[in-house]
């Protein structure tokens, strides 16, 4: 529920500054919320065995992608000579101003169809962990499609706003919702989010890079931390 | 290139521009009615359905072992304690948790008119997709 408030706050404001592509998004969020419902269910299966394993598993596979972000190269601005297909038929093109280079950025995108597939399970764990994918999103739509890491950030953040929907609404209706927790949750990270729409437009490819790797790291291995009760991170 | 051409080439599509704002319009008021709606909660204004106390003591539990101490609604029948504090604030959540598929109705409108119906076709899915979750059907049985 945090994680969509979030993503409806910031969307209009990347939506406008065109870092955040709805063609771009609509075919994958469709894909990806189709199984985020399963992994909600999943996920609320795992809860009632022990909740420590969904968030082992949670830590793993954030600390695990990344790995895979920092030893990655030209993810600022993946080279993509020629348009699959499917990104072609789609629309999946399009063209913002970098305002931390002044440059104008073309972009288009490439391996689609592995991008689409790496959807199923990016909506999968989203749904069972019950929060954004954001870990998953932006390295799959830079690494793979070769969207530019402004683009990947800014159209992740989007698209946990319609992946999240169908998740959010499994745990509404499940009771899961606990409004004295959830609301300030949610009132912050929609007003922080605002601020960051802004941040992320100005700021320079390379130092978002290090931020999501950074946030990422401390994402997983905070998850880990709880999943196994060493404690060491509070 | 000129300032003009820039302009252009940069210009977002015109389906992005509209979910933009509407998606603008339902953030703000989801915000405004949530902070409303918390502020009569925990002032107690409008007296809540679980004790504060309840929940501090039992957030930690399960999902189906919580619901069954403090009595907490399934699907939704969250509707029928919209006179409590705590159940009120699902009005503000419930309005953010719709916008997805308001703003997918109202970009299928144009995909229609412009015969675009790929991403027609995707928006009915998505909208299929959003509504059955909201439904209740895949998420109110069982335990």
């Amino acid at each position: 529920m945090v994680a969509l408030a979030g993503a409806l706050a910031a969307g209009p404001g990347l939506l406008r500054r065109n870092l955040a592509s709805l063609r771009l998004a609509l075919p994958v969020a469709l894909v990806a919320s189709t199984c985020s419902i399963g992994g909600a269910m999943l996920g609320l299966y795992l809860s009632s065995l022990d909740p420590d394993i969904v968030q082992v598993c949670l830590g793993a596979t954030i600390v695990g992608i990344a790995a895979l972000l920092t030893f990655s190269k030209n993810s600022e601005l993946p080279v993509v000579d020629k348009q699959d297909a499917i990104g072609l038929a789609l629309g999946m093109r399009g063209a913002f101003k970098d305002q931390s280079s002044g440059n104008i950025v073309e972009w288009k995108t490439h391996r689609t169809l592995m991008g689409l597939i790496m959807f199923i399970f990016i909506g999968v764990l989203a749904g069972m962990f019950g929060l954004g994918a954001g870990w998953a999103n932006v390295p799959v739509l830079n690494l793979v499609m070769g969207a530019p890491l402004k683009i990947s950030v800014a159209t992740s953040k989007f698209l946990l706003s319609i992946t999240d929907t169908s998740a959010a609404w499994i745990y509404l209706n499940k009771g899961c919702v606990i409004p004295l927790m959830a609301i300030p949750s949610i009132i912050g990270l929609m007003l922080g989010s605002l601020v960051g729409v802004k941040l992320l437009a100005k700021t320079k490819p390379k130092v978002i890079r290090i931020i999501v790797i950074l946030v990422l790291l401390f994402a997983g291995l905070k998850a880990m931390d709880k999943g196994l009760g060493i404690g060491l991170l509070g | 290139m000129t300032a003009q051409n820039e302009k252009d080439i940069t210009a977002p599509r015109k389906e992005q521009i509209t979910y933009a704002n509407v998606l603008s319009i339902g953030a703000w008021a989801g915000i405004a009615i949530m902070t409303l709606t918390y502020i009569l909660y925990v002032t107690g204004i409008i007296p809540p359905h679980v004790d504060v106390n309840l929940i501090v003591d039992n957030w930690d539990k399960g999902v189906s072992q919580y619901r069954h101490i403090t009595g907490s609604p399934q699907g939704w029948n969250w509707v029928l304690l919209l006179g409590k504090g705590d159940f009120l604030n699902f009005v503000g959540m419930v309005l953010l948790a719709l916008m997805t598929i308001l703003c997918y109705l109202i970009i299928l409108k144009g995909y229609l008119v412009r015969k675009n119906f790929t991403y027609a076709i995707i928006c009915i899915l998505e909208v299929t997709v959003l509504a059955l979750a909201a439904s209740g059907i895949f998420g109110s049985g069982g335990h």
